[in-house]
């Protein structure tokens, strides 16, 4: 007896994803998840990624619509594609939660966080982290004679490169925001 | 009709309290299992004061959850907990986490301390909502009256829309006081909650193009065929009967199909047929109906039906391509997913590969002739297969409903009583709840006065919960606890066989209790039997009394459970009796349970 010869692959007119077999390939994507603005649903959500064994990256929520009792939480996870599909069932499947977008896959989108740098030097060091805050376009949030507080906001790689050059110049803190996101266009 | 009496006919100030019973009734609610304490006394208050709601004192807050769960599983109908705050929130969590893995609908209503006190290590705090959030499908603390009633009628509406699970309101004590509106159940704010019930008929088409032609098609079918109602068995027997495809089923799905129809091929899984493992082993087509590849039906993943093209319906979409990579998935629900599906095979002209078909049913039938259930029996002591061969030939025919343990006895059952209709068969399949049977069992006889319900036991799963005994006295609830008394743990024996050596490591019990006089101490009957010639009579003695029986049936105390594919096997590597045991389950499979 020989087995069926069914063409696997990917159909256009579904609402499906027909790939042959799961890519072990691990992948980042960005997720925004709308939740009704209520009690416990950051630790729904949070409960869902610990007890499941999913990678938190990064994570932001704050409430976007007030009169509809919404927040949007924006999730950046790593996993398989096989586990991307399964947080996004399992976050699509909550109660509480409205709206899943992958942004990873749902066409372009803007990433941007926020993040605070407090350095402190004198002298030289001083002087070449005010400069190279400029060339980011940092502003200065707080200074001391001694200490500069900087707000940056970018990408992550923008951020990440910011927090390299200023940890020789004197670095002492740094608060980020985790990632905000949106797709493009309309 | 003038404003002021719309107002008072359809929104009535009353108190929290209140509102909960107000609730239930609205909800077509006839009876709760709960357990009073200091902060459900106003509901229980109210309770005392109607009649309309009957309340089932249970012995022990695990037993009510189980018993919500065997009056669910057996109606279709949500079962109703009410327990207090703190102790009788957490001895609930077992039973809410059960019906969480097999989709049970629960609303479990938890007192709490009242809302001036959280936080504060009250007496008899808990953080219920905290504790429960992963065993729910979702839950609510209620921090003001005039939202009780609405989450109220919420929580029936999550129970039981979907995929059904366990739903938990936590109503702390002064909320309960406190006076507001009550919402009506059509008031309610349920819109938000409505998952996608109708299949995609393009998925659906190309499942109907892979049925005409598959050459090896198995339907595989789980506990969804059985949530989804009546209707959903009913499609699923003419859909087999038409295609005459072969029909296998997990633990949960048994009853959907009957077993004495001609497609039946036995249960699947670690302890299931041989016909029905090879069966999805070597098919070209499997159709899963509302089942979820649990670990104890695919065993090892990349040998899984390797050579099949993989149909799945399921109303989760968590479920589909969570284990097993699905070809064809189909977002629904089941009955009107095999109403479609139906429809749109018999369109295109009711077609089957029959060719291809009598080939495989040729295959399927010399698989049959293995046998691989049967067993060596004996005229000196009871087999447990044996024994339970008894009772479904002196039950056959009977209003019949089956509730088990977890163990040896439980996959017995599952093999050797036939299911001939849904609903009729409870067991703990996810989860694997030791002491879910015997309050489950309470549960179904409370729902059906008047049909005989089994409890098929071990003898330690039993001791579990046996204090529900008490409960089945005092309601009159005349269940039969059927108890296979091998005085081991059978299926940790039987592991620690073939896994470790033979070395028994406190998987047996001395100093069990003599079960006919605990019967008696609880004011049942009980009945003890060790001699297979004594086995009718004693099964019979069962049957006709009008009370609940506690039946010690001693057994066997080594038999194994075949067949069994070893953890970490794949379903051509089952394992069909004592003399294939011999160092089976290598250092990869000793991992997995």
């Amino acid at each position: 007896m020989s087995p069926l010869n069914i063409e696997k692959g990917s159909s256009k007119h579904s609402a499906y994803d027909l790939r042959a077999s799961f890519s072990e390939v691990e992948e980042t994507h960005t997720l925004a998840v709308v939740v009704d603005n209520e009690p416990g649903v950051l630790a729904r959500v949070i409960g869902l990624f610990a007890g499941r064994g999913y990678n938190i990256d990064s994570l932001t929520v704050a409430e976007t619509d007030h009169t509809g009792h919404r927040s949007r939480i924006t999730i950046v996870t790593t996993g398989t594609p096989q586990v991307i599909e399964q947080i996004k069932a399992q976050l699509g499947r909550m109660v509480p939660v409205h709206e899943v977008h992958d942004l990873t896959v749902e066409g372009a989108a803007v990433e941007r966080e926020l993040a605070l740098f407090k350095v402190a030097g004198r002298g030289e060091a001083r002087v070449e982290a005010l400069r190279l805050a400029d060339v980011f376009r940092a502003n200065v949030v707080d200074s001391t004679l001694e200490s500069f507080v900087f707000e940056i906001t970018g990408s992550t790689q923008k951020v990440d490169a910011f927090a390299e050059l200023m940890r020789p110049l004197g670095l002492v803190e740094m608060a980020r925001t985790g990632i905000a996101a949106l797709a493009r266009g309309t | 009709m003038n404003m002021a009496n719309v107002t008072t006919q359809t929104r009535r100030e009353m108190t929290g309290a209140r509102m909960v019973v107000q609730a239930l009734k609205d909800q077509g609610v006839e009876v709760v299992f709960g357990y009073p304490g200091g902060a459900v006394l106003p509901i229980y208050d109210e309770l005392f004061q109607q009649h309309d709601i009957r309340h089932i004192l249970v012995r022990h807050e695990q037993g009510a959850t189980h018993m919500a769960e065997g009056y669910a599983r057996s109606t279709g109908k949500p079962g109703v907990v009410l327990v207090t705050s703190g102790p009788g929130a957490t001895n609930a969590v077992t039973g809410i986490t059960d019906a969480l893995m097999d989709s049970i609908p629960l609303v479990v209503i938890t007192g709490q301390v009242p809302t001036f006190m959280i936080g504060s290590d009250a007496f008899q705090e808990a953080d219920t909502v905290g504790i429960t959030r992963h065993c729910t499908k979702h839950n609510w603390l209620v921090k003001d009256t005039s939202q009780l009633s609405d989450i109220l009628h919420q929580a029936f509406h999550v129970a039981t829309t979907g995929r059904p699970g366990p739903v938990l309101v936590d109503i702390p004590k002064d909320v309960q006081f406190a006076t507001a509106t009550y919402t009506p159940r059509e008031a309610a704010r349920t819109a938000h909650y409505k998952p996608a019930t109708k299949g995609d008929p393009e998925m659906i088409a190309r499942l109907v193009d892979l049925m005409e032609r598959a050459e090896r098609p198995v339907l595989y079918t789980g506990g969804g065929v059985i949530n989804s109602g009546p209707e959903a068995s009913r499609l699923l027997r003419e859909l087999a009967d038409a295609t005459g495809f072969p029909v296998t089923s997990t633990l949960m799905g048994l009853g959907a199909y009957p077993a004495s129809g001609k497609s039946w091929l036995g249960m699947l899984g670690m302890h299931g047929t041989y016909e029905a493992n090879l069966s999805m082993h070597g098919c070209d087509l499997m159709i899963n109906i509302g089942a979820r590849f649990d670990d104890r039906i695919t065993g090892r993943i990349s040998d899984f039906s390797p050579n099949s093209i993989k149909a799945h319906i399921d109303i989760d979409p968590s479920s589909i391509n969570k284990v097993i990579r699905t070809d064809v998935p189909i977002l629904g629900d089941v009955t009107e997913v095999l109403r479609d599906l139906l429809a749109a095979w018999k369109a295109r002209g009711s077609r089957v590969n029959r060719e291809g078909l009598a080939q495989w049913w040729a295959q399927i039938t010399e698989w049959r002739g293995v046998d691989c259930l049967g067993f060596r029996n004996s005229d000196r002591i009871i087999k447990p297969q044996h024994a339970l061969q008894r009772l479904e030939a002196l039950t056959k025919g009977h209003d019949r409903y089956i509730t088990t343990e977890v163990g040896q006895h439980q996959m017995w059952a599952a093999q050797y009583l036939g299911f001939e209709d849904p609903n009729r068969w409870m067991t703990s399949g996810g989860l694997g709840t030791m002491g879910y049977g015997l309050p489950a069992s309470i549960g179904v006889q409370v729902a059906h006065p008047d049909a005989l319900v089994i409890n098929v036991a071990g003898e330690a799963s039993w001791l579990m919960n046996m204090q529900e005994m008490g409960t089945a006295v005092q309601f009159r609830l005349p269940v039969k606890q059927f108890i296979l008394n091998n005085e081991r743990l059978g299926m940790v024996r039987q592991w620690q066989e073939l896994l470790h050596g033979e070395r028994y490591s406190q998987s047996w019990s001395e100093a069990l209790p003599d079960f006919v006089k605990l019967a008696e101490a609880f004011g049942c009957k009980g009945i003890k039997c060790d001699d297979p010639a004594d086995l009718d009579d004693a099964i019979m003695e069962m049957l006709a009394y009008d009370g609940p029986v506690v039946f010690d049936c001693l057994v066997e105390k080594h038999e194994n459970c075949f067949p069994m594919i070893p953890s970490g096997k794949p379903h051509n590597e089952m394992l069909l009796g004592e003399a294939e045991t011999q160092g089976v389950i290598g250092a990869e499979g000793g991992v997995l349970v």
